[in-house]
C-alpha cells in the first residue's frame, strides 16, 4: 500500500487516542504484568514473606519452644509435624525461612552494590585498570564457591550476618562482569559524550548516566543473586558451615532431619520444599524482569 | 593456533600463581592449625604444641611458608598435614581420582540432557513439550543439590528394600574390600555411581538447556537460516547441518565457566552419599584446621577450574571458524 494513502488513518487513529505519556518504569511494569509466571510467582513469594515475617509473630508456637507433642505428623496442632523434642516443624520453618532471607536479600545487595560500582569503574575507564580490575574478579571466580564459602565461614562464621558477609565477598565478582558488559556497550553512546562534553566530571557521568541505564540488568541480576544466594547458603548450613544452632535456616533444618526421613518424612519436606519454592519464584520474577527491561527479548522468550 | 595456545598456557601461569598465593593467605589466616591440639581436653603437652608448631613451619613468616608450601608442589610435596602419618599429595591424587569420574560422567549426561532438551524445546516452541520442559527446568534450577540427593539416595532405599537385596549402591564410592577380579570391580565401581551422577546430572543442566534454548532460537531466527530454507533445504537439514553447530558454540564456553559450580556441586552430592571423595577432603581438613590441605584442595580446583577454560577457548577456535587467532 502507497505511504499516502496510510497517512490520514493514521493521522485519525491519533487524534481518536489520546496518548498519555508513560515514564519508562511504567512501560517495565507494564510488560512484567503480561509475563504470567511472573506475576504468580511475585504474589507467591510476597505470601511467603508475609508469612515467615507476619505469620511467624502471630503463631501460637515459637521457633525452638518444646511442646508436648513430641514427633507428631502433621495436623491442625502442627501443620508441619514436630520433631523428636516437641518443637513445632511450623515455626522453626518460619525462622529458617526469615534467616535464609534476611542472607539471601543481604548478599544480593551488598554483591551487587560492589560488584556493579567495581564493573562499571573498570569498563568506563578501560585499559590499564579494566586490565587489573578484571582479572582480580576473575580470580574469584576461578575458586569453587561453596569451597572458599565454607574454609572462611568456619572461621569468622556462625551467625546470619557473617554468613551474607562471606557469600557476598565471593558474589560480587559475577555483578561486576555483568555490570562492565552493559557499561562497555554504554560509555559509548552519544548522551554520555553529550555529558562531557557539558563539563561532568567521570563520578557524576558513572553514577548519574551509566548505572541508572544498566540498572534494568543489575536488577535481573540481582534477582538471581537471591536465589543463588539462598542455594549457597542453604548447602553451607547443611554441610555444617552456615548458619549454627540455636539459630536456624532451612539447610539446616534439611540437615537435622535427613536421619529421620523414614520416621519423620515431615521434618525433611517441609524446609526443602520452602527453599524450592522461594528459590523458584525468585527466578520466574527474574525471568519476567528481563522480558520487562529488554523488549527485544521477548519475541524469543515468553 | 598452536602460537596461540602458547601464549594462552604462558597467560594462564601468573594466574595461577596469584591464586595461590591468595588461597595460601586466606587459609593461613582463617584458621590456626594448632587449635585442635589446644583445645583437646585433656589438654595436649606443651612439648607436643611446640613439635607441631615447628613441624607446620609456623614459625616461619607467611611469605617464606608460601613459597616452601610453593616450590614443594613442583616435587610433589603439598607441604605437612595436621595428621603427621598422612601425605598430602597422595591422599589429594586418590581423591581427585574419584571425584573426577563423578564430575565427568555427570558432565558428559548433563551436556547430553541440556543439548536434547534444549535443541527440541527451541524446536516446538511454545508447546506443550516447551512448558513442561521450561517447568521442570526452573524446578531443577531452583532444587538444593542436596536435598534432591538425599530423596534420590532414599529412592535407592525403598528400591533396594522392594527389590529386596543391593540392587543399587547407596552409601560409598566402592565396596571396602573391592571385589575380586577385573568384571565384578568395575561392576561395582558403575553401581555405586549410578545415583550421585544421576543427582548430579540433573541438577546440572537446566541452566544448559535454557542456555542451548534461547541461542538455537536465535540462530533459527536469523537470516542465513532463513536463506537456506529459501533455498529449498528441508527444516531437518537445516537444522542440523546449520543451526546446531552454530547454536551449540557458545555452550563451550557456558560449560567450562560453570565447572567451578560443578565441582561445588560435587562435593555436596558426594556429601549425602558419603563419598571418600574431594568432598569428604575438603571439608575434613577445614573441620581440622588442617591449612596445607585445604590450600592445596582449592589449588587444584582453580588449576582444574583454569585448564577448562582453557581447552573452551582452544576449542572455540576449533569449533568456529570465524575465530581466527592472530
Amino acid at each position: 500500500m502507497p505511504e499516502t494513502r496510510t497517512a490520514p488513518v493514521a493521522a485519525v487513529a491519533d487524534r481518536e487516542f489520546t496518548v498519555v505519556e508513560r515514564s519508562q518504569a511504567q512501560l517495565v511494569f507494564r510488560r512484567f504484568l503480561q509475563h504470567r509466571a511472573a506475576v504468580v510467582s511475585l504474589v507467591v513469594l510476597v505470601a511467603v514473606v508475609l508469612l515467615a515475617y507476619v505469620g511467624g509473630w502471630l503463631w501460637k508456637y515459637d521457633a525452638g519452644q518444646y511442646t508436648p507433642d513430641n514427633s507428631v505428623p502433621p495436623s491442625w496442632e502442627h501443620p508441619f509435624g514436630t520433631d523428636s523434642a516437641g518443637r513445632d516443624q511450623f515455626a522453626q520453618v518460619l525462622r529458617g525461612t526469615r534467616i535464609s532471607l534476611q542472607v539471601s536479600v543481604s548478599v544480593a545487595i551488598l554483591a551487587t552494590t560492589v560488584g556493579t560500582l567495581w564493573g562499571s569503574i573498570a569498563g568506563y575507564f578501560g585499559g590499564k585498570s579494566d586490565t587489573v580490575m578484571m582479572r582480580i574478579a576473575d580470580l574469584v571466580l576461578t575458586l569453587p564457591l561453596i569451597a572458599v564459602a565454607a574454609m572462611l565461614a568456619h572461621n569468622f562464621g556462625g551467625s546470619w550476618y557473617l554468613i551474607a558477609l562471606v557469600i557476598a565477598a565471593l558474589y560480587w565478582a559475577y555483578v561486576s562482569r555483568v555490570a562492565r558488559g552493559v557499561v562497555l556497550s554504554l560509555r559509548e553512546k552519544e548522551f554520555v559524550e553529550a555529558a562531557r562534553a557539558l563539563g561532568a566530571s567521570d563520578t557524576r557521568i558513572i553514577l548519574r548516566h551509566l548505572v541508572p541505564n544498566a540498572l534494568g540488568s543489575i536488577l535481573v541480576n540481582l534477582t538471581i543473586l537471591v536465589a543463588l544466594a539462598i542455594l549457597l547458603e542453604t548447602a553451607l548450613s547443611y554441610l555444617g558451615f552456615g548458619v549454627t544452632p540455636p539459630d536456624t535456616s532451612l539447610g539446616l533444618l534439611v540437615s537435622e532431619a535427613q536421619t529421620a526421613l523414614t520416621t519423620r518424612p515431615w521434618l525433611f519436606y517441609f524446609p526443602g520444599l520452602f527453599i524450592i519454592l522461594i528459590a523458584l519464584t525468585i527466578n520466574f520474577i527474574g525471568d519476567g524482569l528481563r522480558d520487562a527491561f529488554d523488549p527485544q527479548q521477548t519475541k524469543v522468550r515468553q | 593456533m598452536l602460537a596461540f595456545a602458547v601464549r594462552r598456557i604462558l597467560y594462564s601461569i601468573p594466574v595461577l600463581i596469584v591464586a595461590s598465593f591468595i588461597i595460601f593467605a586466606l587459609g593461613s589466616a582463617s584458621a590456626d592449625p594448632l587449635a585442635p591440639l589446644r583445645e583437646k581436653n585433656p589438654p595436649a603437652p606443651q612439648n607436643v604444641i611446640d613439635a607441631e608448631y615447628l613441624r607446620l613451619h609456623l614459625n616461619q613468616p607467611l611469605i617464606a611458608r608460601y613459597f616452601s608450601w610453593l616450590g614443594g608442589i613442583f616435587h610433589g610435596d603439598f607441604g605437612p598435614s595436621v595428621v603427621s602419618t598422612a601425605s598430602i599429595g597422595h591422599d589429594l591424587g586418590d581423591r581427585f581420582l574419584v571425584t573426577i569420574r563423578l564430575i565427568a560422567l555427570a558432565m558428559v549426561i548433563a551436556l547430553i540432557l541440556a543439548v536434547v532438551i534444549g535443541v527440541l524445546t527451541a524446536v516446538k516452541q511454545y508447546s506443550k513439550f516447551d512448558y513442561a520442559a521450561t517447568f521442570v527446568g526452573f524446578l531443577f534450577l531452583a532444587m538444593p543439590a542436596f536435598w534432591f540427593a538425599i530423596l534420590l539416595k532414599q529412592a535407592g532405599i525403598s528400591f533396594n528394600a522392594a527389590v529386596g537385596g543391593q540392587a543399587i549402591s547407596t552409601i560409598g564410592q566402592a565396596t571396602v574390600p573391592p571385589p575380586q577380579g577385573a568384571g565384578p570391580y568395575v561392576a561395582d565401581i558403575i553401581g555405586h555411581m549410578i545415583l550421585p551422577t544421576i543427582s548430579l546430572a540433573l541438577i546440572s543442566y537446566a541452566a544448559w538447556s535454557r542456555f542451548t534454548r534461547a541461542s538455537m532460537l536465535e540462530v533459527m531466527n536469523s537470516d542465513y537460516v532463513r536463506l537456506a530454507r529459501a533455498k529449498g533445504l528441508s527444516r531437518r537439514t537445516v537444522m542440523v547441518k546449520h543451526g546446531l553447530r552454530t547454536a551449540l558454540i557458545p555452550l563451550t564456553t557456558v560449560t567450562a565457566l560453570d565447572i567451578a559450580s560443578i565441582i561445588g556441586g560435587a562435593v555436596v552430592t558426594e556429601n549425602v552419599f558419603q563419598w571418600k571423595g574431594m568432598g569428604d577432603y575438603l571439608i575434613t581438613s577445614i573441620r581440622t584446621n588442617d591449612v596445607y590441605a585445604t590450600a592445596s584442595w582449592l589449588l587444584l580446583a582453580a588449576t582444574v577450574v583454569i585448564v577448562f577454560n582453557l581447552i573452551a577457548d582452544l576449542l572455540y577456535g576449533v569449533l568456529d571458524p570465524r575465530i581466527r587467532y592472530a
